[in-house]
């Protein structure tokens, strides 16, 4: 029997606030543990929850990025169940009236066509706090230092069918909160994690078969796997008659595979009811049409401009406008550069390598927009062939200067002087006689094998200066004559 | 003062001669150590006493009244409901569970009292987490009644009525999720004032039924209510749910007359469930009210019946979340060498808690569970609406309202332990304010049997002010505030 | 509809508690009474009536986000029952 996998999403995103959701501890990275921890953030006796600002600036920029209603009343409700990490034994949640309601935007695949997602809630709640396992014999330690972080939880309709569909939106949703500045989007400390409920149906089915729930996986390639291995797992227990168990699973990448979770096996009963600590968010239009106003030109938006105006093809588009750091070191070179293809090419392909080789970022680049710019001027003026341009490109890249500077220490202006190629040309044909007689000799398609024979000379001679396109033309023009 | 009198001065009182320099803030504290030390044993209505602390403190205040500065609370002595988190001193909350808490923290009420230039003197027994009404279920045995002592004080906040009632302290603070500062300050013959939802900050007080719950004044007069409720109320920054209103001067208000005012009795007060002789005593303080130029107007609250079921489960729940925090891990009782956590979890909350407790929270979590939720949790919260619409329509025809605070007088030590709906009627005319949010008042209105009966008062939300107007008038006609156990001839 | 003792038992689990065997038909009497009592609210007609979860339908005011807490974990942990290194312990989870 053919199957189709049936997905839907839940991706917590951490937010970049510089406080905790309902207390004024730091939200912080990487603290010792339990010191940024607070009365509040422990759940002690007494202490009460007041709701940080930012967090809900940050629930309706996002909602809004993603063309969601957004809640003009939202409630805060607690999710009751107890566990060592969570301080209160019940999490901070909103789950009867979320603050951003059903949204849609397009996703870009890899190769650059668009495909609609649709997000059915994102809530704001807070984040509980860590278990240490293996420090201490037959103890667990906890840390709340990430009890308290503000998280949004964005819940998908189960529109996803494949892992790559899966894939392109996390990423694109990853994309969307570093425009917006609503999260450093740090996923190996946890920034985004994401939980996978996944079913299979038989092909052309419209009813849904029994889904798990894969916890908290934090990697795009994590992503990808966990799908796979739980595909072909519920596919063998399927195939072979049996039936697939509702569960929540973790997936563990060192052995690639996907297990149940004991702690979890207790059919939990949440027991949600409104947070009475807490009261309404009542937002007005103006706020929410002011933060609309205010919100930065998004990935969506920024993709179809750069097809517009700057004629790049949907893959290199949707490739730069990823991070709105990469998109705007292609504005800032193009715009010195003044060529937006010959740009595009240079960061998404040496940059892009370089880059990748040192695991460094676009922002952590060490040849700037400008300097890239100067370089690709160079090559459009003919001053650089694209072999001599490698070579100004790792100077650059080793910080010996501008690109004009690399080229006048490196003596790597490229030979495109009439004049001193005819010489070049012309003392290459009078040394290999036998070689001109062979090419006057030959059809059409065989001259063009033998040109390179030449074209190499005079590179040799102009230890690799020469212009290769007047070179060609000069060559043509001579062997002919 | 002569120590006699001392202990059945108000607040004003005893302001007035710190402030003439006949008595100072150290004397009146040692006084009042004394007569705890003294009177305590037999009432068990103070579990903790800090006494190096409150003559530190009273030193203090002496200091400042030497100057000629602090304000009418200044080196005044008070006991705080061991419910509010004092820093440095122990908050037991009357469990097990707490038994060893010593807080990091103050909690804003008695911060602001204390700012206030009051000495803490210690902490008032109450019902274990306030859940009770009568100071039965204290890990640390049960406070007696002064006027009787074979009698309960009410509860939750016992110890304090009793201390109050006592001597030990003019002022006491409280707290009252369904009638727990009322019902016990009718039962010890003491005023005590339940504000407005969101008047009073509730951080730092161990939270029961977070919608419910406020802090309030227990006191011998609505003058000293007054004066406290002044430094205990306002917005706090830290409270999402303490509203930004603007605090009225209380006591300024205070000698306003009352003539015309409009004062609700409601019909479903004086049912079957009200002891005739209390209703007799109620009617004759509102005859009282009258001859002062009140307008007395028959009412309807027609959900009154309905208080009782739909706050035992709103209250339950929210205090069955609130009590999740009790698991051994961070703080309080933790049982010995648990298994894994779950075992951690079970045998830590099993031994920390005691039954009645334990009842609320299998209750509370019973109504919010699967399945549940909309016959118990939701309906109950829908009923909440009628009962607050019902105190909204009745504020249409008059200003405040009047009845009894509780169905009968002190009642007998174990009467109603073994029966938890005996016991959850004695708040049947309480906790309806609770769940509508509004202020409420008991002041003394006489006595049945030498016992003392309390009037409530009910007012609009955020008037106070006219609930202390109308005490303070029927206290400056009557006598009945004045009573004590001692002069009343009662043993103590 | 009587609770039974069974009922009662999942309600404890749900809630961390534990009953002793010699007490669950006394805890299951009086739990039934209970909602004996709070049953009287299926009576009441409630169509169209907005759930009430706080008494003056105030909205939430927001914090400015600013860190304003230093944490001291010494104070902090004082009364913790465990810790060893600034951790809170716990008997091991198994995941």
């Amino acid at each position: 029997m053919s199957w189709e996998v049936v997905m839907g999403l839940e991706v917590h995103l951490q937010l970049a606030t510089d406080s905790k959701i309902f207390s004024g501890a730091a939200n912080r990275f990487g603290a010792d543990p339990n010191e940024q921890a607070c009365a509040v953030d422990l759940g002690m006796p007494g202490m009460l929850p007041v709701l940080n600002e930012r967090a809900v600036r940050f629930a309706v920029m996002f909602g809004l990025g993603v063309g969601a209603r957004i809640g003009k009343r939202s409630v805060f409700d607690r999710k009751n169940y107890f566990y060592p990490d969570l301080p209160k034994g019940y999490q901070v949640s909103q789950f009867f009236e979320p603050i951003v309601c059903e949204g849609q935007f397009d996703v870009p695949r890899p190769d650059g066509s668009l495909f609609p997602s649709r997000s059915t809630r994102d809530h704001l709640e807070e984040d509980a706090g860590k278990s240490v396992h293996d420090a201490y014999a037959g103890q667990t330690g906890i840390d709340l230092n990430r009890a308290g972080t503000p998280l949004l939880e964005i819940v998908t309709e189960p529109d996803f069918r494949t892992a790559e569909q899966a894939v392109a939106y996390l990423k694109s949703l990853h994309s969307l909160a570093t425009y917006l500045g609503i999260s450093d989007g740090n996923m190996a400390e946890g920034s985004m994690r994401c939980d996978i409920n996944i079913s299979l149906r038989p092909q052309g089915s419209d009813e849904f078969g029994t889904r798990t729930e894969i916890k908290n996986v934090n990697s795009f390639r994590f992503v990808e796997r966990a799908i796979a291995v739980e595909t072909e797992r519920q596919m063998d227990i399927l195939e072979s008659g049996g039936q697939v168990v509702q569960e929540t699973r973790l997936y563990d990448a060192d052995r690639n595979e996907t297990r149940s979770m004991r702690s979890k096996e207790v059919a939990n009963d949440y027991r949600y009811f409104p947070e009475p600590d807490l009261l309404p968010i009542v937002l007005d239009d103006h706020y929410i049409d002011t933060l609309k106003a205010e919100l930065p030109e998004l990935p969506g938006a920024k993709r179809a401009r750069f097809i517009d105006s700057y004629e790049l093809s949907d893959y290199d588009a949707s490739l730069l406008v990823a991070s709105r750091d990469s998109a705007d070191f292609f504005e800032a070179a193009t715009g010195i550069s003044k060529s937006p293809k010959l740009t595009a090419n240079w960061m998404l392909g040496d940059l892009a390598a370089a880059l990748n080789r040192e695991s460094l970022t676009i922002s952590e680049s060490p040849v700037s927009a400008a300097a890239l710019a100067g370089l690709i001027v160079r090559i459009a003026d003919d001053t650089l062939s694209s072999k001599l341009a490698k070579q100004v490109f790792e100077g650059l890249w080793l910080g010996e200067g501008s690109a004009d500077e690399i080229i006048e220490a490196r003596g790597l202006k490229q030979v495109t002087d009439t004049g001193a190629l005819e010489q070049m040309v012309a003392s290459v044909i009078t040394d290999n006689p036998d070689q001109v007689a062979q090419y006057r000799a030959a059809d059409e398609g065989k001259q063009k094998k033998l040109l390179g024979f030449f074209v190499g000379q005079v590179m040799k001679a102009s230890k690799g200066q020469a212009n290769p396109q007047r070179l060609n033309a000069l060559l043509k023009d001579m062997l002919d004559g | 003062m002569a120590p006699s009198e001392l202990s059945a001065a108000t607040a004003v009182a005893l302001s007035a001669a710190l402030r003439a320099k006949t008595l100072s803030s150290y004397e009146l504290t040692q006084a009042c150590l004394a007569t705890i030390a003294k009177d305590n044993p037999a009432l068990n209505a103070v579990i903790t006493v800090s006494e190096e602390q409150a003559l530190a403190d009273a030193a203090r205040a002496d200091d400042i009244l030497a100057r000629g500065d602090g304000g009418p609370l200044t080196g005044i002595p008070l006991l705080h409901k061991d419910i509010f988190c004092t820093r440095g001193v122990t908050t037991t909350c009357a469990s097990r569970m707490l038994e060893n808490f010593v807080p990091p923290y103050d909690a804003t009420v008695v911060t602001r009292l204390r700012e206030a230039g009051t000495v803490m003197l210690g902490k008032t027994n109450m019902d274990e987490f306030a859940m009770g009404s009568s100071t039965e279920t204290s890990r640390f045995g049960v406070t007696r009644n002064p006027w009787d002592t074979t009698r309960v004080p009410g509860g939750s906040s016992g110890g304090a009525a009793a201390a109050v009632a006592a001597g030990f302290a003019p002022l006491g603070t409280g707290t009252d999720t369904g009638g727990s500062i009322r019902q016990p300050a009718s039962l010890c013959g003491i005023t005590g004032l339940k504000p407005t939802y969101g008047r009073v900050s509730r951080l730092g007080i161990v939270a029961f039924a977070s919608s419910l719950d406020q802090a309030g004044p227990m006191t011998r007069t609505a003058e000293d209510a007054a004066l406290m409720l002044q430094v205990m109320s306002g917005v706090d920054p830290m409270d999402s749910t303490s509203a930004d209103i603007e605090v009225p001067d209380f006591r300024g208000q205070l000698g306003d007359s009352i003539a015309g005012l409009r004062i609700g009795i409601p019909r479903q007060y004086f049912s079957a469930d009200l002891d005739p002789r209390v209703a007799q005593s109620v009617h004759a303080a509102l005859q009282e009210l009258q001859r002062e130029g009140a307008q007395l107007v028959d009412i309807e609250l027609p959900h009154t019946d309905r208080g009782i079921p739909t706050y035992y489960i709103i209250a339950p729940a929210e205090a069955s979340a609130n009590l999740s925090r009790y698991d051994g891990v961070r703080f309080g009782h933790r049982c010995d060498a648990p298994a894994d956590p779950q075992d951690l979890y079970e045998r830590s909350r099993t031994e920390g808690f005691g039954d009645e407790v334990k009842r609320r929270i299998l209750v509370g979590t019973y109504a919010l569970s699967a399945g549940f939720y909309d016959a118990y949790f939701k309906k109950a919260q829908q009923v909440r609406r009628l009962i607050s619409q019902d105190f909204s329509r009745a504020f249409q025809s008059c200003d405040v309202i009047a009845g009894p605070a509780a169905p009968g007088v002190a009642f007998g030590l174990g009467t109603k332990t073994s029966d938890p709906l005996a016991m959850y009627l004695e708040d049947i005319y309480t906790l309806s304010v609770n769940l509508a949010g509004l202020p409420g008042m008991s002041i003394p209105a006489g006595r049945v049997d030498g016992l003392p009966v309390g009037l409530q008062l009910i007012g609009r939300a955020f008037d106070e002010a006219t609930l202390l107007r109308v005490a303070h008038r029927f206290q400056m006609n009557t006598e009945h505030h004045l009573a004590t156990p001692s002069s009343a001839g009662e043993p103590t | 509809m009587a609770t039974t003792s069974a009922d009662v038992r999942a309600v404890a689990q749900l809630a961390q508690l534990r009953i002793e065997d010699d007490a669950i038909d006394d805890v299951t009497e009086r739990f039934n009474r209970i909602l004996d009592l709070v049953a009287e609210l299926q009576q009441i007609d409630t169509q169209g009536v907005e759930p009430m979860s706080n008494p003056h339908d105030m909205e939430q005011r927001l914090r400015p986000d600013a860190v304003t807490e230093q944490v001291d974990r010494t104070a902090l942990q004082d009364v913790a029952p465990a810790v060893e290194d600034g951790f809170f312990l716990v008997p091991r989870v198994i995941d």
